[in-house]
C-alpha cells in the first residue's frame, strides 16, 4: 500500500517534470540553446489560467488562452531577445536566458503580486483509492494531457511538413537553409512551441501546486535535470528522464528520508552523468554536431 | 609615509571622538527620535513584512499625532530585507551607521534576525525582533527582545488541547527551513511534559508540491493526531493531501498559518483543522472581560480604515513593538542603556500579540495564554474551549 501510494505520488510529480523536460529538449534540438527561462513559463502559464479563471472564462479557454499568451510571450521573446543577439555563441545566448528569466519572475511579481493562489481541480470527483493508496483525479488528468501533448507533438515531428522541416533544421541549419526551409521561421516557432509546452505543464499543476511569481525557478531546474538524464535533443528521454526523477524522488522521501528530496534529483543527475554523459536515450543524439 | 600615516591616525581619533560626542545621550541636534524598521517587505516572506511595516508606520503616525514622546516626534526608517539574512545585516550596520537610530523594529523572520543579532548586541542598540524563533531570546542577549509569541507557548497551546483530548501518539511534519526546525525541536522536547510521544517526525521543502509521501508515512504509525509547521503555501499543501488521503485524525497546524490566506489557499480541506494563533484573529469572539479586547479593536478599526483591507495577526508585532518602545523612550531622553532598561522592567503592557511582562529572563514577556485554540469551520475560525 505505501508503494503504491509513493508511487502515485511520483507518477504526479514525474508528468510535471517530464513535460517541462520535453519544452526543454525541443528547444534544444531545434537550436542547441538551454532556455533557463522554461521555468518562467511553467510559472506564467499557471499566473495567467488563474486570471483567465478570475475573470470567469469556463476552463477549457481558460486553459487555451493561457497557453496561446505565453507561447506568443515566447515568440516575442526569440524576436526581441534571441535574435538580434551579433554572435550567437551558446554561452552568450543561456546569459540572456537567464536574464530573462529574472525578468519575468519580477514582471509577475508586479503584475500578480506576490501572494500565492490557488485554482481548483479541473473536475471534482473523491480521490479513487485502490487497494488502500489515493489516486488523485487531477494526477489522471495531468497523466491523460502529458501523454496527449506528446503523442500530438510526436504527430507534427514525424507527419506534417513543418515538422520535418524542424528536424531538419535541428539535424543541420546550414544544410536545411540551402534546402530552402526558412531556418530562422523554424527557431522561432520552436521557441513558440517550447514557450506553449511550459505553459501547459503550468495549467496542469495549478490545482496541485498552488501559484505564486516565484514558483518557476524549482519547477525549471527539475525539468532540465529531467531533461539532462533522459537526454537532451531527444522527445522520449526528455518523458523517461521526467517520470524516473519524480518516482525516484517519491521512493527516496517515502523509504529514506524526506530531508534529502532534492538531493535525490541532483545526485542522480550527477551519477547518470558520469556514467552515461549523454543521458540515458540521447548518447547518439548527444554527438550530432 | 609614515608621519603622513601618524597624521591620519590622529585625524581619525578626532573624528571618532566627534562622532562619539555627537552620538552621546543629551548631544542629540536633531528634534525627532528617529528609530528603525527592518521587514520583509518583498519577498518570500512579504505576508509578515508587509503588514508590519503598514502597522509601524501607522503607530509612529498616531503617536505623533498625540504630541510625539516628551514633545519630540518619532520618526521611523524602515528598509526591506526580503527576507534574506545578508540583506538584513546590510540594513542593520545602515541604520546604526548612516540613519543613527536609537532603536530598531524588527526583521520579521527567524533567519534574518539570528543574522542581525551580532550587529545589534556589538553597537548596544535595542532591537525588537519581530519573529517567532525562540533562538532569538533565548539564551538571553541584553539589548534583544521579541514581541512575537513563541513557539515554545503555541506547541504549548497545541499539546494541551491533545491532553485534554486524550491524544498520546502524533506524527509531525515540519518544513525544512528556521520556523519549521524551532517548531519541531519544541514539539520533541516537550511532548514528555504532556505525556505524548512523537511516533514520526517528517519535513518537507518551502517549495514543495506535494507532501502525500510524507503523509503516507506518518499515516503508517497510526498516530492520534498530526502536527504540521510552517507557514504558507507549504501546509496548504499538507491540509490538501491529508484530505485527499482519506487521513481522519485531528491534523494541528502552527500559528505560521494563522491568516485568512490561510483557508483561501487550502479551500475545502481547511475545515476542522486546528490551530493556535495570537487573539487578533477571534478579536470580536473573546469575552468582553478579555484586558486584549479594547487594544485589538482599536488596532483593527485603525489599520482597516487606513489601508483599507483586512488585518492578519502579523502586523501587530510591529504595532507592539513601537508601543514599548515609545513607552520606553519617556523621559530617558534618548539615552539608550535607560531604554533598553525600560524595556526590561515593562510589565503588564497589553498589547495586540498578548500581555507583556518583560523580566531579565524573559525578553518576549509573553505566556502561553498568549494564544487561543482555533478550529476552522465553514470557511472562519472558531474558538475551541
Amino acid at each position: 500500500m505505501e508503494f503504491l501510494q509513493y508511487l502515485f505520488s511520483g507518477i504526479t510529480s514525474g508528468a510535471i517534470y517530464a513535460v517541462i523536460a520535453v519544452g526543454f529538449s525541443m528547444l534544444y534540438s531545434a537550436t542547441d540553446l538551454i532556455n533557463f527561462a522554461h521555468g518562467e513559463f511553467v510559472m506564467l502559464g499557471a499566473l495567467c489560467l488563474v486570471t483567465m479563471k478570475a475573470i470567469g472564462m469556463p476552463l477549457p479557454i481558460a486553459f487555451l488562452n493561457a497557453v496561446l499568451i505565453v507561447g506568443l510571450i515566447g515568440l516575442i521573446f526569440e524576436r526581441l531577445a534571441i535574435r538580434p543577439v551579433k554572435r550567437p555563441q551558446p554561452i552568450v545566448l543561456v546569459i540572456i536566458t537567464v536574464g530573462a528569466s529574472i525578468f519575468f519572475r519580477g514582471m509577475a511579481m508586479i503584475l500578480w503580486g506576490k501572494d500565492t493562489y490557488s485554482v481548483p481541480p479541473f473536475s471534482d470527483h473523491p480521490p479513487i483509492i485502490i487497494s488502500g493508496a489515493a489516486l488523485l483525479p487531477q494526477s489522471l488528468w495531468i497523466l491523460f494531457i502529458v501523454l496527449a501533448v506528446v503523442a500530438c507533438l510526436y504527430l507534427f515531428y514525424q507527419k506534417t511538413l513543418t515538422g520535418k522541416a524542424m528536424q531538419a533544421c535541428a539535424i543541420s541549419k546550414k544544410a536545411a537553409w540551402l534546402m530552402g526551409i526558412p531556418a530562422k521561421w523554424m527557431v522561432s516557432l520552436s521557441f513558440l512551441l517550447s514557450a506553449a509546452m511550459g505553459a501547459v505543464a503550468g495549467v496542469i499543476i495549478a490545482p496541485i501546486t498552488m501559484c505564486s511569481y516565484d514558483m518557476g525557478t524549482m519547477l525549471g531546474l527539475k525539468g532540465f535535470c529531467a531533461a539532462m538524464l533522459g537526454g537532451l535533443g531527444s522527445l522520449w528521454g526528455a518523458l523517461l528522464g521526467g517520470f524516473l526523477l519524480g518516482i525516484l524522488e517519491a521512493m527516496g522521501v517515502g523509504f529514506f528520508s524526506s530531508s534529502i528530496k532534492d538531493a535525490i534529483a541532483f545526485l542522480l543527475l550527477l551519477f547518470i552523468l558520469y556514467v552515461r554523459p549523454g543521458g540515458i536515450i540521447g548518447a547518439v543524439q548527444a554527438k550530432r554536431f | 609615509m609614515k608621519k603622513m600615516s601618524v597624521k591620519t591616525l590622529l585625524l581619525s581619533a578626532v573624528l571618532c571622538f566627534a562622532i562619539s560626542v555627537l552620538i552621546l545621550p543629551g548631544a542629540w541636534a536633531e528634534s525627532t527620535w528617529k528609530i528603525g524598521g527592518i521587514f520583509a517587505v518583498t519577498g518570500p516572506a512579504s505576508f509578515l513584512g508587509d503588514p508590519e511595516k503598514k502597522s509601524m508606520e501607522m503607530i509612529v503616525e498616531t503617536i505623533n499625532k498625540n504630541g510625539g514622546i516628551d514633545g519630540r516626534p518619532l520618526e521611523a526608517v524602515i528598509y526591506d530585507t526580503e527576507a534574506d539574512p545578508t540583506k538584513a545585516v546590510m540594513a542593520v550596520s545602515k541604520l546604526i551607521n548612516r540613519d543613527k537610530v536609537m532603536a530598531i523594529i524588527g526583521p520579521s523572520t527567524t533567519p534574518t534576525s539570528l543574522a542581525v543579532i551580532p550587529g545589534a548586541q556589538r553597537a548596544g542598540i535595542p532591537l525588537i525582533s519581530c519573529a517567532a524563533g525562540n533562538g532569538i531570546t533565548q539564551p538571553i542577549k541584553p539589548w534583544i527582545f521579541k514581541t512575537a509569541q513563541s513557539d515554545i507557548h503555541a506547541v504549548a497551546a497545541i499539546y494541551n488541547h491533545m491532553k485534554k483530548m486524550g491524544h498520546t501518539k502524533v506524527g509531525i511534519i515540519t518544513v525544512s527551513n528556521a520556523f519549521g526546525e524551532s517548531g519541531k525541536e519544541q514539539l520533541e522536547s516537550q511532548a514528555p511534559d504532556f505525556g505524548i510521544t512523537v511516533v514520526r517526525a517528517e519535513n518537507f521543502g518551502a517549495k514543495d508540491t506535494d507532501m502525500t509521501a510524507q503523509l503516507t508515512k506518518i499515516r503508517g504509525e497510526k498516530p492520534d493526531a498530526i502536527v504540521c509547521w510552517g507557514t504558507n503555501p507549504g501546509p496548504a499543501v499538507v491540509s490538501r493531501n491529508a484530505r485527499q488521503l482519506n487521513i481522519d485524525i485531528p491534523l494541528y497546524q502552527s500559528h505560521g498559518v494563522a491568516s485568512p490566506k490561510f483557508i483561501d489557499l487550502a479551500g475545502e480541506a481547511a475545515e476542522g483543522i486546528l490551530l493556535p494563533t495570537g487573539k487578533i484573529l477571534v478579536a470580536d469572539l473573546l469575552p468582553d472581560d478579555d484586558p486584549q479586547k479594547p487594544v485589538l479593536k482599536t488596532y483593527i478599526r485603525q489599520f482597516q480604515e487606513k489601508y483599507n483591507s483586512p488585518v492578519s495577526g502579523f502586523g501587530g508585532y510591529a504595532y507592539d513593538g513601537v508601543r514599548i518602545l515609545a513607552d520606553a523612550i519617556k523621559g530617558t531622553g534618548g539615552d539608550l542603556a535607560k531604554i533598553r532598561e525600560k524595556i526590561e522592567s515593562t510589565r503588564d503592557h497589553v498589547g495586540v500579540s498578548g500581555t507583556f511582562n518583560f523580566s531579565p529572563e524573559d525578553h518576549n514577556g509573553l505566556d502561553p495564554s498568549a494564544f487561543v485554540m482555533v478550529r476552522i469551520e465553514n470557511g472562519t475560525w472558531k474558538l475551541v474551549e
